[in-house]
């Protein structure tokens, strides 16, 4: 053991501090505004995942194709177009004068322009109206029309007509693309019926967080995936301190060769490369189709996690045993059972609620770093981890997609760490003396 | 000091035997094996594969030629990149994972205790109030989010500047190295300011700092013999599971950055469950951890000379 060669060698091997833990532990003065700060955050992160999708109805896994990785957005009525592939103008039309908007909404903008003696091919150039300089060369076309279908959305574009040969610059024009959907999705939404295409215009709710590459609302998306992050989160804590107590518990009672055994077993839990095994075990359990991965993960953290645990309580457990209370119940004919439940268990219980506080945020690292590394929960299921991992494709363009899962992984961790370092300053005697 | 040496590397002997024991059977548990690929393969043709990995023969064998082989230093070849040695695997790209983690480890090291010691020194003044946000932010931000951003920041700078100050990602150059390190050893740092914070504390407080003093000892020299050299243990002791912290946080940074170091491989291995190069990183990365922490071990006797190395425990 690394801490045994410590300066203050501890007398019972791996029995820290055995008399301060023993002595009364003060009732926690818990009440600064960090801790209740971060107490309230808690609560409103487990509303969030709770009460949250019944006040946000939107389905996590519900596609907007009109509404691939858009910004903020309130709900607002569109027009529906109908999408019929290729265009182009009626013969009937004249030839324009200059840079003619056939039509200009968000599934398409139709371009036409009158032909120019002397130009076999045109380029054409969209930019941002906002920014100085041409943009993107979207097209090259002999023709001298153009329907662009590039990821539109409602804001104002320029285009620019160029001869493809020369570069000379001919035509410009701005475009404010209308918002639209197409009759194809509508009825996919099951927005208008399949046999009514009359609608002209549909209510189509907002996405307050803006819309993922997948064109889902991210709202719903981190409400769900934090659903899946807090459980594994809590849970999977829960599973392997109560695991690691009995455990240790159990070497400590019983003392001896077992307690030796027992604890090699231990060390050598410990000496498994975590990441590794993480992954076999998730492998090895197997996902099936149509399962989300969570229990695997769980499983697979409760046969790796317990250890630490499991040293602490066995260190309390020894030190408890040989302290005179107990040592007095034994002679006085307690029965083990009463003095494990009356006497051990009060004092362990601050130690394994600190241990617990550490554990969640943790839990929530792994889960999300798994879940990003894709061999965590999946999909449709999802958690903020694996938010992250779709985020962080699109991260040059649309950084929003990683940063809002970030924020809500880090505001649970820093939460639950809070709430960790308060009930251990609490419930730790020697926080007077250093600890500011 | 030599016979704790000696029991501390048995004990490691043992720790990467009962790994790769482990390993060898979990990994074999698991359905399916490297040769099954999307393509479906004739009987023949799977058979003559089997033969040729030892694959056909029963596992208890696989297992004892498994460790024969280990122990001459041969982990074999690998399944999925065509008749690759793992050996070369690991030599190739273990040097640049090693870099790397040395330079996050060095940033992690220098930056926890030099904001480590100026928070205690400014014990509830401001600088103390900034590292401690700091530390806090960086310990509950992920490594990945971390890393995302860091790019993000580097792609803006160059856009503003015109022309590419910082690569984004790629292995190569010097300047490829410290931004990867400094977002691999980040959380890390937070973790050893926050140690050597209250370790610092601890030692401002003490009887032979105070005689120190009153004895007229001041500046640098108060502080590298008498503070630093005491509030460091802590931290030291810290440095072994920091470094197992900074290996495994390595895969996803490698993985953003796109960096060619040894997790890429252990993870690929993982997930298309090839055999060899699962063995071979695994026992490779547990005889290095093992190493290291007997390293930190004795190191503790170098800082402080109270420590008797062999009341130590193995």
């Amino acid at each position: 053991m690394a801490i045994s060669v410590f300066r203050f060698a501890p007398k019972t091997w791996g029995a820290a501090d055995d008399l301060e833990a023993v002595a009364p532990i003060p009732l926690p003065s818990m009440a600064n505004p960090t801790v209740i700060l971060s107490g309230l955050m808690v609560i409103f992160l487990l509303l969030f995942v709770t009460v949250g999708p019944s006040l946000w109805r939107q389905s996590p896994s519900q596609q907007w194709l009109s509404q691939i990785s858009e910004g903020a957005s309130r709900a607002r009525s569109v027009r529906i177009v109908s999408d019929n592939g290729a265009w182009r103008p009626s013969k009937k039309a004249d030839a324009p004068s200059g840079l003619k908007v056939h039509a200009a909404n968000t599934e398409y903008v139709r371009l036409q322009w009158p032909k120019l003696a002397g130009i076999e091919r045109y380029r054409v150039y969209r930019g941002d109206a906002n920014k100085p300089g041409l943009g993107l060369a979207i097209s090259e076309t002999a023709d001298s029309y153009y329907q662009d279908r590039l990821q539109l959305s409602s804001e104002v574009y320029r285009y620019t007509i160029a001869d493809a040969d020369t570069g000379l610059l001919l035509l410009s024009r701005e475009v404010r693309p209308e918002a639209a959907m197409s009759v194809f999705e509508a009825q996919l939404q099951g927005l208008i019926p399949v046999t009514n295409n009359k609608t002209q215009w549909v209510e189509i709710p907002g996405h307050p967080l803006g819309t993922d590459a997948l064109g889902r609302d991210i709202l719903a998306r981190l409400m769900a995936g934090g659903r899946t992050s807090l459980f594994v989160g809590v849970v999977a804590p829960l599973l392997f301190i109560t695991f690691g107590c009995i455990f240790g518990a159990i070497a400590g009672l019983m003392g001896g060769w077992v307690d030796q055994l027992a604890m090699r077993f231990v060390d050598f839990v410990v000496a498994l490369p975590f990441l590794l095994f993480m992954i076999l075990f998730r492998v090895a359990f197997g996902i099936g189709p149509g399962e989300n991965g969570i229990m695997p993960l769980i499983v697979a953290m409760l046969v790796l996690s317990w250890p630490g645990s499991a040293r602490l309580i066995r260190g309390q457990v020894l030190a408890l045993r040989s302290q005179p209370f107990v040592e007095a119940s034994r002679i006085a004919g307690v029965s083990t059972s009463r003095i494990i439940l009356r006497h051990m268990l009060p004092n362990v219980l601050p130690m394994i609620l600190v241990a617990f506080s550490f554990a969640i945020p943790q839990a929530i690292f792994t889960e999300a770093f798994l879940s990003f590394i894709g061999m965590g929960v999946s999909p449709p299921t999802t958690s903020w981890g694996a938010l992250c991992n779709e985020g962080i494709k699109t991260l040059l363009s649309h950084p929003r997609q990683l940063i809002l899962p970030a924020i809500f992984i880090s505001l649970s961790v820093l939460a639950f760490n809070i709430l960790g370092d308060a009930l251990r300053d609490a419930t730790d005697r020697r926080s007077g003396v250093v600890r500011a | 000091m030599l016979s704790f040496i000696a029991r501390r590397l048995l004990s490691g002997v043992i720790t990467i035997w009962f790994i790769a024991t482990a390993t060898f059977f979990a990994m074999h548990a698991v359905p399916g094996d490297p040769l099954t690929q999307e393509k479906a393969m004739s009987p023949a043709v799977r058979a003559q594969l089997e033969a040729r990995y030892g694959l056909d023969k029963p596992l208890f064998e696989q297992y004892r030629l498994f460790m024969s082989n280990m122990l001459h230093g041969d982990f074999g070849i690998s399944f999925t990149q065509e008749n690759r040695r793992v050996n070369d695997i690991i030599s190739k790209h273990f040097p640049i994972s090693a870099t790397l983690g040395i330079a996050a480890v060095l940033i992690a090291l220098v930056g926890g205790v030099a904001a480590g010691s100026v928070a205690a020194y400014c014990r509830n003044r401001w600088p103390d109030r900034l590292v401690m946000v700091a530390v806090i932010a960086a310990i509950s931000v992920p490594g990945f989010v971390i890393a995302g951003l860091a790019q993000l920041v580097i792609v803006a700078m160059n856009n503003a500047a015109g022309k590419t100050l910082l690569p984004v990602a790629g292995w190569g150059s010097v300047s490829q190295i410290w931004v990867p390190a400094l977002v691999l050893g980040l959380g890390t740092m937070a973790y050893l300011s926050r140690i050597m914070r209250a370790s610092m504390l601890e030692v401002l407080s003490a009887d032979y700092n105070i005689a120190a003093k009153a004895k007229g000892v001041h500046g640098w020299r108060l502080f590298w013999h008498h503070q630093l050299r005491n509030a460091v243990l802590p931290v030291v002791t810290e440095l072994g599971p920091t470094i197992a912290a900074i290996t495994t946080g390595g895969f996803v940074v490698e993985l953003i950055f796109a960096i060619p170091g040894l997790g890429r491989y252990f993870v690929q291995a993982v997930q298309q469950l090839d055999y060899t190069v699962i063995m071979g990183t695994t026992v490779f990365y547990g005889a290095f951890l093992v190493l290291v922490v007997v390293l930190v071990d004795i190191s503790y006797g170098l800082i402080d000379p109270r420590i008797r190395l062999h009341r130590g425990r193995a």
